[in-house]
């Protein structure tokens, strides 16, 4: 079964996609890696191979987890399934 | 199956201070800028010998040129290296150099070019080569044991399959690197930015921790003092950023995975210094591919690991750079750059103790000899780190 994207852990947002040429409705296959489980997610958005989508539905200045830690900011609502990249998630540093 | 580190063993050179080296160059060293042509035509005239032209050098001052003459008389000093040619356009820094190379006890031989010019300092410097030259071919490389080689890392061009596959790797087998006792470092002091406390946590001693921390805390006052926006597109880079990249603290966390799951830092280096003892290391460093990976070899490192996600091409003109990718896309369309490819890692066809085997596997036979994807190509960044203006 193909990879579509990687979550690094369950408590994360963000998935990583992993192959090339996600279309918008795709169904996808997202492996959980740190505890090996499988899911399985439509895509709301093209996503590009190394971009990241949403797991779960995320509100403007929420905190974005990834491996478990506050990767920054949402400043922009982003769907669950959709893109989530520069154009809606910023630093907290600098 | 798995490699038993304890029983591995390499191929080099001993060299005069008891160092392995895993490579036999004769380098044509300059001092400065001024005296780069006059490296390149003596490397033009000796086959064998491997000019490193910078573009610095002249007018630097306290710290900053403190670290120019570490840098260039590290440079020297690596195990890869078996014997040196310095020019420089003055005999004062020249001589100065040349002292400091000769402590490993390595045949190194300087060159002023005032009062000579360019034409005699060439045909001198390059008799001095040839000497050079001939002894290193006459070397004879011994076995030793896996312990005695030293690895550094830095990735490059990281892009999210960097943390999820390529870094992970590499910290599957520093763990395995440094339970069999060697010597180790990684840097990039602005790229642990959001992941500082993970890494705070690593040191081995409260000692260590606090000499981390300012450091960490150092850099970062060099970024808020001079930054004019959020460093979006140079931390992360638009390289960083086309891969997926969108923070720097996500940046940073990939960055992080190199150091491994169990292994401590044992120590922290300002930048070319060398190690005193075994462990793994942390230097105080840009997070610059050429740049960090210049002040590696410098610190006397022999074997480089080097994760890339979108393709960083980098090479070192004395230290092997092995590049290891788990992006499909760049082992497509990059594959002569690419060493070792953990591609299936995010397919599940792999697993990470595999891909950190791969990857020791292809450390041992680089330290035996077999050259790298950027040897092969030519690349041979050397970029000297500058802390401020020349006076």
């Amino acid at each position: 079964m193909t990879v579509h994207f990687c979550v690094h852990d369950e408590g994360d947002s963000v998935g990583v996609v992993v192959v090339e040429g996600i279309k918008s409705g795709q169904a996808l296959n997202g492996w959980i890696m740190d505890q090996d489980k499988m899911i399985a997610f439509n895509a709301k958005s093209d996503i590009p191979i190394g971009h990241k989508l949403a797991v779960r539905a995320i509100a403007a200045g929420d905190t974005i987890i990834k491996y478990g830690v506050d990767i920054g900011k949402a400043v922009k609502n982003i769907a669950a399934g959709e893109h989530l990249h520069v154009h809606n998630v910023k630093t907290k540093r600098w | 199956m798995g490699i038993n580190l304890k029983n591995a063993a390499f191929e080099g050179w001993r060299r005069e201070n008891g160092r392995m080296g895993v490579r036999n160059h004769v380098i044509i060293l300059p001092v400065d800028d001024l005296s780069n042509a006059a490296c390149e035509a003596v490397a033009n005239n000796i086959k064998g010998a491997l000019a490193i032209p910078h573009a610095y050098g002249r007018l630097q001052f306290g710290a900053d040129l403190d670290l120019h003459f570490r840098t260039l008389i590290g440079t020297g000093s690596n195990p890869n290296v078996a014997g040196v040619v310095v020019i420089g356009i003055e005999p004062g820094w020249t001589g100065r150099i040349v002292e400091g190379i000769a402590k490993s006890g390595k045949p190194v031989e300087g060159f002023a070019i005032e009062q000579n010019g360019d034409i005699n300092t060439i045909a001198n410097a390059s008799r001095a080569a040839y000497r050079m030259v001939k002894h290193a071919s006459r070397l004879k490389k011994t076995s030793a044991p896996m312990q005695e080689l030293w690895v550094s890392t830095k990735c490059g061009e990281s892009d999210t399959t960097s943390g999820l596959a390529s870094c992970p790797t590499v910290g599957d087998s520093f763990d395995k690197l440094w339970a069999n006792g060697n010597t180790l470092v990684f840097g990039e002091t602005t790229e642990l930015t959001g992941g500082e406390h993970l890494v705070a946590e690593r040191c081995r001693t409260p000692e260590i921790r606090a000499q981390f921390q300012a450091m960490f805390d150092r850099y970062q006052r060099v970024v808020e003092t001079n930054k004019t926006n959020d460093l979006s597109e140079s931390q992360p880079t638009k390289g960083n950023i086309e891969g997926g990249l969108t923070t720097i603290e996500e940046k940073a966390l990939g960055n992080i995975q190199k150091i491994g799951k169990k292994c401590l830092v044992d120590g922290v280096l300002d930048k070319a210094e060398e190690p005193t003892h075994s462990g793994l290391w942390f230097m105080d460093s840009s997070s610059a591919a050429a740049e960090m990976v210049t002040l590696c070899a410098a610190s006397g490192f022999a074997v480089h690991t080097f994760p890339t996600g979108q393709g960083n091409v980098i090479g070192n003109p004395i230290l092997p750079v092995i590049k290891l990718t788990a992006n499909p896309r760049t082992q497509r369309t990059m594959s002569e750059h690419i060493d070792v490819d953990v591609t299936g890692l995010l397919q599940r066809q792999m697993n990470m103790d595999e891909a950190g085997e791969a990857l020791l596997d292809c450390i041992i036979r680089t330290a035996d000899g077999e050259l790298t994807a950027a040897e092969l190509l030519g690349h041979r960044e050397f970029s000297l780190t500058r802390l401020y203006e020349s006076a």
